[in-house]
């Protein structure tokens, strides 16, 4: 499979179901795709018909407002219909809201509220080996959302109990709501920080390329005895130079003469990586 | 008088059924000692975790736990549980729907001189106010029992206030009447009807009996299941008599009183007069010290029991 091309196709799915709900953080979407299709589509042991299995990877999105990323995802695996989001995202009385919601098909956990989903994902992870399944736990934050406190109680446990089932994933787009995270509140060296909690870490230099990202984790599989946060470089609006690394578009919906160009730049760079 | 608090009931029970249900986890936040789980700890250190001092690190792993099958058990001072936590108790337990029980010990102000900062009057209107959020104040170490076999039985989000001390006993050892989120009548009357819950059962009771001889009969409802609230007992008890007096160790906001009045006034409208903490720090001393200041002793409870009578 051609995973660069798929994630264009992704990005398009994205943006039309943002722009069919009238809203969406479609910026972060865009950064955080190739993780998602990575992971599921390359990684994990999660399917609509081991949805339920105890020995399923499990899946948290704590940054959970990019939850149009995770529709895209979890409708191309199969678990509903695009088009039923397409038509129902955020309409009056849909499932299909601007975070993650366990009522849906294929989602774990509720999420939103930042900071949750690593303390949870360590109560998973705990619980997994418990039960002795070997399954692993993926969880993905963004970058802004490392400034709440309870991110790094997680951190502390998680690595206190040496989760070598915990795979974090860092959205390192540089970008939040109010302008770049290093002016907002800096996080310094990344890598010195979680490896101060004990933590395996592994930096990805483009975390919109899939192979990269599918190699880190399978080197994160390998790491016994810790837990391991992949470090992802990530391009804010990645895919389309109307969007790309603009803190503006971290919530926005496209007028049509960007939906236009957004569309144009994705055809090209989807022909550039060629056909699936 | 009896010297098991109704924390050490928990325990108790939980160390009864763990050896058989590997599923049932205990998590403290540096609260073992206090929360009487330190036996549980020592008896099932595989299926105990210490989160350190963290409340919120405590509440979203139980909800992972929950996630993949445990019964998790999350124990921690109510004062830090109930607001500390209370994001994660709203979005990882309630929300995600994950089956936690979260154990609030040394409610209300049990802690007495530690001040307001140890003090949660204010937990059962922050848990009430969550949906999918139950809320439970037993009153005595039997009736806890009974409420923790029965916890154990289903998987829904729960919050569970107890108190540090020791209190009386209202029941007796295996003899306790208990129907799962139905209040307990203590006493008949049609003078006026007393509902309490928790740590003030107690003291009601010693009330109604004061009352009785003075030839007034109050009728005592043990409301323990203040969320969902047995909302056919209040206007049974309400329309049995003539006024309804509600008695709860909590802020005079958001309560059991403010649920009874809810009720009272919707369905049989009586003059109804809530016995709480007040709106502001309280005084120090002693749980017995305090309560008997504010009115929320026997003595002070039969009195306005009396005049509403």
């Amino acid at each position: 499979m051609n995973y660069k091309a798929f994630s264009y196709d992704l990005r398009k799915n994205i943006v039309d179901m943002i722009m069919a709900g009238g809203g969406g953080h479609i910026g972060g979407d865009m950064s955080v795709v190739d993780i998602l299709l990575t992971l599921y589509f390359r990684q994990m042991n999660i399917s609509p018909e081991n949805a339920e299995a105890p020995d399923r990877d499990y899946f948290v999105l704590s940054k959970g407002h990019c939850v149009e990323a995770l529709y895209a995802v979890l409708a191309a695996k199969g678990f509903f219909p695009y088009e039923q989001v397409k038509e129902e995202f955020s309409r009056f009385g849909s499932k299909f809201i601007g975070h993650p919601n366990n009522k849906l098909p294929g989602i774990e956990m509720n999420s939103g509220s930042l900071g949750h989903g690593l303390p949870v994902s360590v109560g998973i992870a705990l619980a997994c080996r418990m039960n002795g399944l070997g399954n692993r736990v993926y969880v993905v934050m963004g970058d802004g959302e490392l400034a709440e406190g309870s991110v790094w109680e997680g951190a502390m446990a998680a690595g206190m109990y040496r989760l070598d089932n915990l795979c974090a994933v860092v959205d390192r787009n540089r970008l939040q709501i109010s302008g770049g995270t290093e002016e907002v509140m800096a996080h310094g060296d990344l890598a010195a920080r979680w490896a101060s909690f004990g933590w395996n870490v592994i930096p990805v230099k483009d975390g919109n390329d899939s192979d990269q990202l599918n190699e880190a984790f399978e080197q994160a599989k390998s790491c016994k005895g810790r837990p391991t946060v992949v470090l992802a470089a990530t391009v804010k609006g990645c895919g389309s130079p109307v969007m790309e690394n603009k803190a503006s578009w971290h919530h926005h919906v496209p007028s049509a003469g960007e939906y236009e160009q957004i569309m144009k730049d994705f055809r090209e760079r989807r022909e550039a990586w060629g056909d699936e | 008088m009896n010297k098991i608090p109704n924390r050490a009931a928990i325990c108790s029970v939980l160390m009864e059924r763990a050896g058989t249900d590997r599923d049932i986890v205990v998590l403290c936040s540096d609260s073992r000692g206090s929360a009487s789980m330190t036996p549980f700890a020592e008896a099932f250190p595989g299926q105990f975790v210490e989160t350190g001092i963290a409340e919120q690190n405590l509440v979203s792993i139980a909800a992972g736990l929950a996630k993949c099958g445990k019964k998790p058990f999350a124990a921690s001072p109510a004062c830090f549980l109930s607001t500390r936590s209370y994001e994660q108790a709203k979005v990882d337990v309630a929300y995600s729907n994950t089956n936690v029980k979260l154990i609030g010990i040394s409610g209300g102000i049990s802690y007495g001189a530690l001040g307001m900062s140890h003090h949660s009057a204010q937990d059962i209107a922050a848990m009430s106010a969550i949906p999918n959020m139950r809320v439970y104040l037993p009153s005595d170490r039997h009736q806890t029992r009974c409420l923790t076999e029965a916890l154990l039985q289903d998987k829904a989000p729960a919050y569970i206030r107890v108190g540090r001390n020791p209190v009386e006993d209202i029941y007796e050892e295996g003899n306790t009447p208990f129907e799962m989120d139905r209040a307990t009548v203590l006493s008949r009357g049609q003078d006026v009807a007393v509902i309490a819950c928790g740590e003030m059962v107690g003291p009601a009771l010693e009330a109604v009996r004061r009352l009785e001889r003075q030839g007034i009969h109050a009728l005592l409802l043990d409301m323990y299941c203040v969320k969902p609230m047995d909302e056919a007992a209040v206007i049974e008890a309400a329309e049995s008599c003539r006024a309804v007096l509600t008695v709860e160790e909590h802020s005079p906001y958001g309560g059991l009183g403010a649920r009874v009045s809810q009720i009272v006034g919707r369905h049989c409208p009586r003059r109804v007069r809530n016995l709480s903490l007040p709106d502001e720090p309280v005084i120090t001393g002693t749980s017995g010290e305090v309560f008997a200041y504010y009115g929320l002793n026997g003595e002070g409870i039969a009195k306005a029991a009396e005049e509403l009578a």
